[in-house]
């Protein structure tokens, strides 16, 4: 009993267990599963698992800064458009103004640091909600990118399509896998190992009982293996292939911005205005400054997605991002961030995010015709965010909210997502 | 008076909240045809006497009996009182801005014809019931396009829609100016004169020496006494004697101060309100506070208090107008509130949960989030340091918790303003601000505070608290300024202060020297 008790506790939370990511976890890894006996073994073959990766960076990108923006109290509907008006002037940048493709990544950037910092006044400093802000720069940069692109298709040149289409290269002995991926999931494998004993280290100096050696232990196992498995898959994939570099680039993002928003002051400053903007205000928190930040951040990832799709499909096009703002929307919803702000973490919507993809790709492999993805795609939302209602009113697992900080030490790490949503060594699984 | 009958008899009522005795055994006694006004220091029960009077809190909540008209009446909610004809006015007008004077008295009690509102009706009726309170407007005119004088009156046109039998009303003439209460002080006179019954809640003595027939005092949830105006010859000083007749016994811990040099002090300090620029909420006010001292605010609601410290924590409240803050011999010009922290103030404000605390964050995260700067090394926070500080705290404070990762949603009153007060002195202020410091906690946790409070004051900080209870105030301050309606009014030291000399100068704008 008291065993089953730690490892319920200290699994893959905290004392304070995180119910909902917890929830979210298995239901990825039950998707997966079903999916995968379904299919008879397709969703977890290498190709389709780097389809997966492929298909999803972008909409996993926007999850990221979809997030702070949530947790802030506010919304962005814009990105999609904003994704695509990046993207049409970023191929026009190429193609007709003959930039090098990196100077055009960092012009791509540019543009949505600028169009950022315009949703970001609006919003921060003349007071006008995010969502008639953005709602307003969705139809505005859609009609952009249209204007701009004379509603025709542009495409854009080789080197460019990698960070889209590109895979780690290919080098050293012939092992018979991609000894680049297998370096990454070695490295993978090691920062989860580091976490873990830093984390244990860490509650030591506080005074406080870690975790029993054998959970940390076996928490670690579950790890390393579910990042050998996955590396193994992406190594082994056709010849060519292998780990994407849309994905090292989600990778990076996501583990820059969880340490950002678990780590440092400005993360903090984001829950607190989401949480209680006026008690973040009487605490010397400046308001302005953390709205006009997410908001200008969330632009820039939307620009980044944007230029990643149009790599990935070679040519920017009229309907590019089309409806990718409810996608991230319901990523972080379903990965348990709070409507009402203040409540969510990164690492959670990367799981909300590989849910809505996993069922998006079995229902597509089993020949699901679009149709009836998206309804059930609605109802899988609608259930998620009604399940965790539900559960609050009944008081079942008390406020989520203090549950569900980034910063809390008792974050669960994620066991079964796919290797990006593992590596990051700023989010330490310890329990407590 | 005696030979009136009797409208309305509230008997022995108690009303309990978790952990608190709102109402002990009050008894209220209303004779038809007089303004009965109920008299009380903040706290002492007035407003949730009248919330169970007109079924706010439903039967069955409270103790006791309500006979109304002759029998007993059991309201089960707002509707029930009032279809017998008990109108509560609130503070906070219940009107809804952008909507019309007629549309607003009729809320919820439309007019109809088939099925339809009849706004010919409707408008014909207005005009009818806006005559009855004086007041002249079209009853087009939208609620945002006219004073709060004339707002006051359409909410009693609205009462009179319902056909009101006994008029309740909560502090009426809070917002109001001069002119404006005059009036409605007449319209009162006018209804008594018509055979309505009222009853006020108000602070100002004077008004209610003015108006009033009856005055029952509460305090401390109890009934103290019910005054005839005219047989008993009641006058201010009265009132404030059975208002605040309480013993002070050893609530405070000893202490002997240690008062060092004046090191903070604000002068000429002019504030607009943020919304209204006509209305002057802070002025010309000046203070000064000494190292070591414990500087006390005493005033009533709406004087102007926290108006006060907030302005001068960083300009969090208000259209600052004019005026200097000296630190140390220093100007110093707070624009924010990150100024105010860096400069050495703190302010605990007196709404714990709704601009005190984030109640999504555990006790740690809130202790550091003044002043995350003191564990940030190379732009990352320490969680070991953050772990170690609300430690600390929690068991320098006595905050009862189990651990530091606990939300702070989950403490009790007391223990969410011990982590309040951690936040704040984490931050190493010389000056903290404490605005209802026990507002909502119960005694025991309430003596720890003033510990804590007479402790930061033997560090050689600045301490100021802002209290509606005079007796914390005397109990706790070397020093003691009145503020009414937005002016300081006087200054009192702690030896001669006195719960009548600090309520008449709380209640008076005319200026006394007792120092």
């Amino acid at each position: 009993m008291s065993r089953l008790k730690d490892l319920q506790k200290n699994l893959f939370g905290g004392t304070t267990s995180n119910a909902r990511q917890f929830g979210m976890i298995f239901t990825l890894v039950a998707i997966v599963l079903i999916f995968q006996v379904w299919t008879n073994g397709l969703t977890l073959r290498s190709d389709n698992l780097i389809a997966l990766f492929q298909q999803n960076s972008y909409i996993l990108i926007l999850a990221i800064g979809m997030l702070m923006v949530i947790v802030a109290g506010h919304i962005d509907l814009s990105v999609g458009s904003v994704a695509a008006f990046a993207g049409i002037l970023v191929a026009k940048s190429m193609t007709e103004w003959d930039l090098p493709w990196p100077v055009a990544i960092l012009f791509g950037l540019a543009i949505g640091a600028i169009i950022g910092a315009w949703q970001g006044f609006w919003v921060a400093y003349v007071g006008v909600p995010a969502f008639i802000v953005t709602l307003a720069g969705m139809l505005l940069f859609r009609g952009g990118n249209q204007f701009i692109g004379n509603a025709n298709t542009i495409p854009v040149p080789e080197g460019f399509r990698e960070i889209g289409s590109g895979f780690l290269p290919e080098f050293g002995p012939n092992t018979g896998y991609n000894n680049a991926t297998l370096l990454l999931g070695l490295a993978a494998a090691v920062a989860v190992v580091w976490r873990e004993l830093r984390a244990r280290n860490t509650r030591r100096a506080m005074d406080a009982d870690p975790a029993p050696m054998w959970v940390s232990i076996l928490r670690m196992a579950i790890m390393v293996g579910v990042i050998a498995f996955a590396t193994l898959r992406f190594a082994s994939g056709r010849v060519g292939t292998s780990f994407p570099i849309s994905g090292i680039i989600l990778l990076v993002l996501v583990i820059a911005y969880s340490f950002y928003t678990r780590n440092t002051a400005g993360g903090r400053h984001i829950y607190a205005v989401g949480g209680n903007s006026r008690a973040a205000e009487l605490s010397g928190v400046k308001l302005k400054r953390v709205n006009f930040f997410v908001m200008m951040n969330m632009s820039v990832l939307a620009a980044l997605a944007g230029m990643i799709f149009v790599a990935r499909s070679a040519a920017s096009g009229p309907q590019d991002g089309n409806g990718w703002e409810l996608d991230a929307i319901a990523a972080v919803f379903i990965g348990g961030a709070a409507v009402a702000g203040g409540i969510g973490t990164i690492s959670g919507s990367i799981v909300g995010g590989l849910v809505m993809a996993v069922l998006n790709n079995g229902l597509q492999l089993e020949g699901v015709g679009t149709d009836k993805v998206q309804i059930i795609k609605g109802l899988v939302l609608l259930l998620a965010v009604a399940i965790d209602v539900y559960n609050k009113s009944q008081g079942r697992f008390s406020i989520i909210g203090s549950l569900m900080r980034p910063f809390r030490r008792d974050d669960p790490a994620a066991p079964v997502s796919p290797p990006d949503a593992e590596r990051e060594p700023a989010k330490a699984a310890v329990s407590g | 008076m005696s030979d009136v009958p009797i409208l309305l008899e509230m008997r022995s009522i108690t009303k309990e909240f978790p952990g608190v005795k709102a109402l002990s055994d009050v008894n209220l006694v209303v004779r038809a045809g007089e303004i009965h006004a109920i008299c009380g220091e903040n706290g002492a029960g007035k407003s949730t006497l009248m919330k169970v009077l007109s079924g706010v809190y439903p039967h069955g909540s409270y103790s006791g009996q309500i006979v109304y008209q002759g029998s007993e009446s059991k309201f089960s909610d707002i509707r029930a009182s009032e279809s017998a004809g008990i109108v509560i006015i609130h503070q906070e007008l219940a009107l809804i801005p952008g909507m019309s004077i007629a549309e607003n008295i009729f809320l919820g009690n439309e007019p109809r014809k088939r099925g339809a509102i009849d706004w010919k009706a409707a408008n014909r009726m207005a005009l009818d019931l806006m005559a009855r309170v004086g007041l002249q407007e079209d009853p087009d005119t939208l609620i945002k396009d006219i004073g709060v004088g004339k707002q006051q009156l359409v909410e009693i046109a609205k009462a009179f829609a319902k056909d009101v039998k006994l008029l309740i009303l909560d502090e009426p003439t809070a917002a109001l100016n001069e002119a404006d209460s005059r009036h409605l002080l007449d319209l009162l006179r006018g209804f008594r004169s018509r055979g309505i019954t009222s009853i006020m809640i108000s602070h100002k003595l004077n008004e209610i020496e003015a108006i009033a027939d009856q005055i029952t005092i509460l305090r401390d949830g109890r009934t103290v006494e019910t005054l005839d105006v005219k047989a008993d010859g009641v006058d201010e000083d009265r009132i404030v004697r059975g208002m605040v007749g309480r013993e002070l016994s050893s609530r405070f811990p000893d202490h002997t101060p240690k008062i060092g040099d004046v090191f903070f002090e604000v002068r000429n300090w002019n504030v607009r309100h943020p919304i209204s620029a006509d209305r002057q909420v802070c002025k010309n006010e000046s203070f000064v506070v000494r190292r070591g001292e414990i500087v006390g605010f005493a005033g009533l609601m709406g004087a102007g208090r926290t108006e006060l410290a907030m302005s001068v924590f960083g300009r969090s409240y208000g259209v600052y107008e004019s005026g200097t803050i000296i630190k140390d011999g220093k100007e110093i010009v707070l624009k924010s509130v990150a100024d105010a922290i860096d400069n050495g103030l703190a302010y605990v404000s007196e709404d714990r949960k709704a601009i005190g605390l984030n109640l999504l964050d555990d006790i740690k995260t809130s202790t550091v989030a003044a002043k995350l700067s003191k564990i940030r090394h190379h732009g990352v926070l320490n969680e070991v340091e953050e772990y170690q500080a609300a430690e600390a705290y929690r068991k320098e404070l006595r905050t009862k918790a189990p651990t530091v990762d606990e939300g702070v949603s989950k403490l009790s009153g007391g223990n969410q303003q011990k982590v309040v007060l951690a936040k704040w002195m984490f931050t190493d202020p010389d000056l903290l601000i404490l605005d209802e410091p026990t507002r909502g906690i119960d005694v025991g946790a309430k003596y720890e505070i003033y510990g804590i409070i007479q402790r930061l004051a033997d560090q050689g900080k600045g301490v100021v608290v802002i209290s509606s209870e005079l007796p914390e105030l005397i109990g706790l301050c070397d020093r003691i300024y009145t503020v009414f309606e937005g002016a300081i009014t006087g200054e009192i030291a702690r030896a001669d202060a006195t719960p009548e000399n600090l309520m008449k100068q709380m209640t008076s704008t005319k200026k006394m020297a007792t120092r």
